[in-house]
């Protein structure tokens, strides 16, 4: 007991050494900063959360209350709004047809996208570097200019109306994305750990798949959150290459406004349960993104 | 990073390549197409040459809405950046604390686009929404429906609320990655916090910073669904955006040929800004390569 307290006293006198403040008025300070950073936190998080709060009061009122007073929280709490789209099919396959092309276009991507990256940040070849900035172009090409021929293009091909379609339609700003974010990570992979797995004997796909993909984990975990992100919340390709089948969950929505009025309970319900989903995905993913970019440490 | 010269390296870029081809190339043909000609009919086409790209550029409520769309940017950039950046830098570094925060902090981004819309303006109508009600409250006259002032600020805010998540997200696993040891060395020489942050944390995020500077430009500069159902673009026009007048000319009225060729003057002006922020962004980490620190 009394070696182990000489020990950190005589800690604190080395630290004093090298600053003119004191261990306790250093302590006091970080404490303090601390406590200023997370007030200036919490009352951010506090702004932000508002409106998604005013989405979920509104979600549990009916809409005579809605539209009666203004009301802080629910009076007469109702589920009714929920029910509705939970029994109505047409309601909730708006959800399962947004999450359908959403995880193919996920899958799509990935797959394409890690060789690509793999190519970029290892090789350099005929045109790499405009091939590199040409992707770049296709995540600048406002969805709008592409509406019409999308569609033309599509409904020749006979995917439209299909998950498929609005898959592969959203691989346009995704893959060029996925491989931007990829690229970064395996550039921070160090080139000797492939050339050893050579001379140990490793076949192409077998290092790629064995050692490299669980090299670069936590940058898959930030692509694929991007990819659903995009792909979740795109609806102009979405809406322009669906109509009855495969239409997402967004468009959906639109149907609650009718010649006599708006039906904001079910609106609000129906937006609460579209970030359902994408808290799923992020809490899946929460801790490869606080690791983030940090390579060499998984 | 020393690359090998290698062109089969193609093989692997080969199946990105087809995919991306048949999403982007051929319908750009298409717009190319229509741009030059004049449709009247299935079979009815005449070549215009470039008369609907001199129409377009003469439009005074396409430069209206160019100049609009410019300033739009503009601010969203100055505000996200740094707010990101701040946010980055006081969140919580490890334990529950820093799950929970990551998961509150993207719930924006999560929301359709058109849903984010519906939610401010529900949120911001004076009778029924917690802002317009406690604006009121305040004794501040607020409309968004009457007052382009206030439609613009709701507009931005709404951006604000919606995007810095992302910029901030970005900066927060940039920030994870710096290594233990660069603080330590700081520490050691007593560098102040400012010096820790420009010598330190600030260059080691240009790779994020460069991710979330490009595609804060571009979306914001494709904005579309957030202002056309919170605003319809009014009141008059004095939030109609660049993506908003291209909709309603390519869907509304069906003009072909004038949409397409304003399309491609939208996407030259995105795609020369953007290799402008670019290169200026990838020059200036080179120079710091190239002096030997990073």
């Amino acid at each position: 007991m009394s070696y182990q307290l000489e020990n950190t006293q005589q800690g604190e006198k080395y630290n004093t050494i090298f600053s003119r403040t004191t261990p306790a008025q250093r302590r006091k300070r970080n404490a303090r900063t601390r406590l200023r950073s997370r007030l200036l936190l919490g009352v951010y998080l506090l702004l932000m959360i508002l409106p998604i709060y005013w989405l979920l009061n509104m979600s549990l009122q009916t809409n005579s209350e809605i539209l009666g007073s203004m009301t802080m929280w629910p009076e007469n709490l109702t589920f009714d709004n929920y029910i509705g789209i939970f029994t109505d099919s047409s309601w909730y396959m708006g959800y399962v047809n947004s999450i359908a092309y959403v995880l193919m276009n996920m899958l799509i991507t990935i797959c394409v996208a890690l060789p690509a990256a793999y190519a970029f940040s290892r090789y350099s070849f005929i045109g790499d570097k405009h091939l590199f900035f040409w992707l770049l172009t296709n995540l600048m090409a406002p969805p709008a200019v592409f509406l019409l021929p999308y569609f033309q293009l599509y409904y020749s091909v006979g995917l439209f109306d299909t998950h498929i379609a609005v898959a592969l339609a959203h691989c346009l700003f995704n893959i060029p994305l996925a491989i931007w974010i990829l690229e970064g990570f395996m550039s921070s992979v160090p080139k000797e750990i492939d050339e050893t797995a050579y001379i140990d004997g490793y076949s192409f796909p077998r290092f790629f798949v064995k050692i490299f993909i669980p090299m670069i984990r936590s940058g898959i975990g930030v692509t694929l959150f991007f990819l659903f992100m995009f792909s979740w919340v795109e609806l102009l390709l979405a809406r322009t290459l669906t109509a009855t089948e495969a239409q997402p969950i967004g468009m959906i929505m639109t149907r609650t406004s009718t010649a006599s009025g708006i039906d904001w309970g079910t609106l609000a319900a129906a937006g609460v349960l579209t970030i359902l989903p994408g808290i799923l995905v992020v809490y899946f993913v929460r801790n490869h993104i606080a690791k983030g970019f940090a390579l060499g440490r998984t | 990073m020393n690359k090998v010269y290698n062109n089969r390296a193609w093989l692997l870029v080969l199946p990105m390549l087809v995919l991306v081809a048949f999403s982007a190339v051929v319908p750009l043909m298409t717009v190319v197409n229509y741009s030059v000609q004049d449709v009247l009919g299935a079979n009815a086409r005449f070549f215009t040459g470039t008369e609907w790209f001199e129409t377009m550029l003469n439009d005074p409520a396409l430069q209206a809405a160019f100049v609009r769309q410019i300033s739009f940017s503009l601010i969203i950039l100055a505000i996200q950046i740094p707010l990101g950046i701040g946010i980055a830098l006081i969140m919580p570094k490890q334990g529950w604390q820093a799950s929970a925060v990551l998961i509150l902090i993207t719930l924006p981004l999560l929301i359709p686009w058109n849903v984010v819309g519906s939610i401010w303006q529900i949120f911001t109508r004076g009778d029924i929404g917690l802002m317009g009600w406690g604006l009121r409250q305040l004794g501040i006259e607020y409309n968004i429906t009457r007052n382009p002032g206030d439609a613009w600020v709701t507009i931005i805010l709404m951006d604000v609320w919606h995007w810095t998540p992302l910029v901030a997200m970005l900066c927060y696993s940039g920030l994870r990655s710096i290594p233990e040891a660069y603080y330590q060395a700081a520490r050691i020489d007593r560098a102040s916090k400012w010096a820790v942050f420009r010598y330190i944390q600030l260059p080691k995020l240009t790779n994020v910073l460069v991710i979330a500077v490009l595609l804060r430009f571009m979306h914001s500069f494709m904005i579309y669904a957030e202002p056309f159902v919170l605003t319809g673009g009014g009141p008059g026009s004095s939030t109609t955006f660049l993506s908003q007048s291209l909709t309603t000319m390519a869907v509304g009225q069906q003009d072909l040929g004038p949409s397409a060729a304003f399309s491609i003057i939208y996407f030259l002006v995105i795609l020369l800004v953007s290799w402008v922020f670019y290169t200026a962004i990838m020059n200036m980490q080179k120079d710091k390569h190239s002096q030997g620190g990073a």
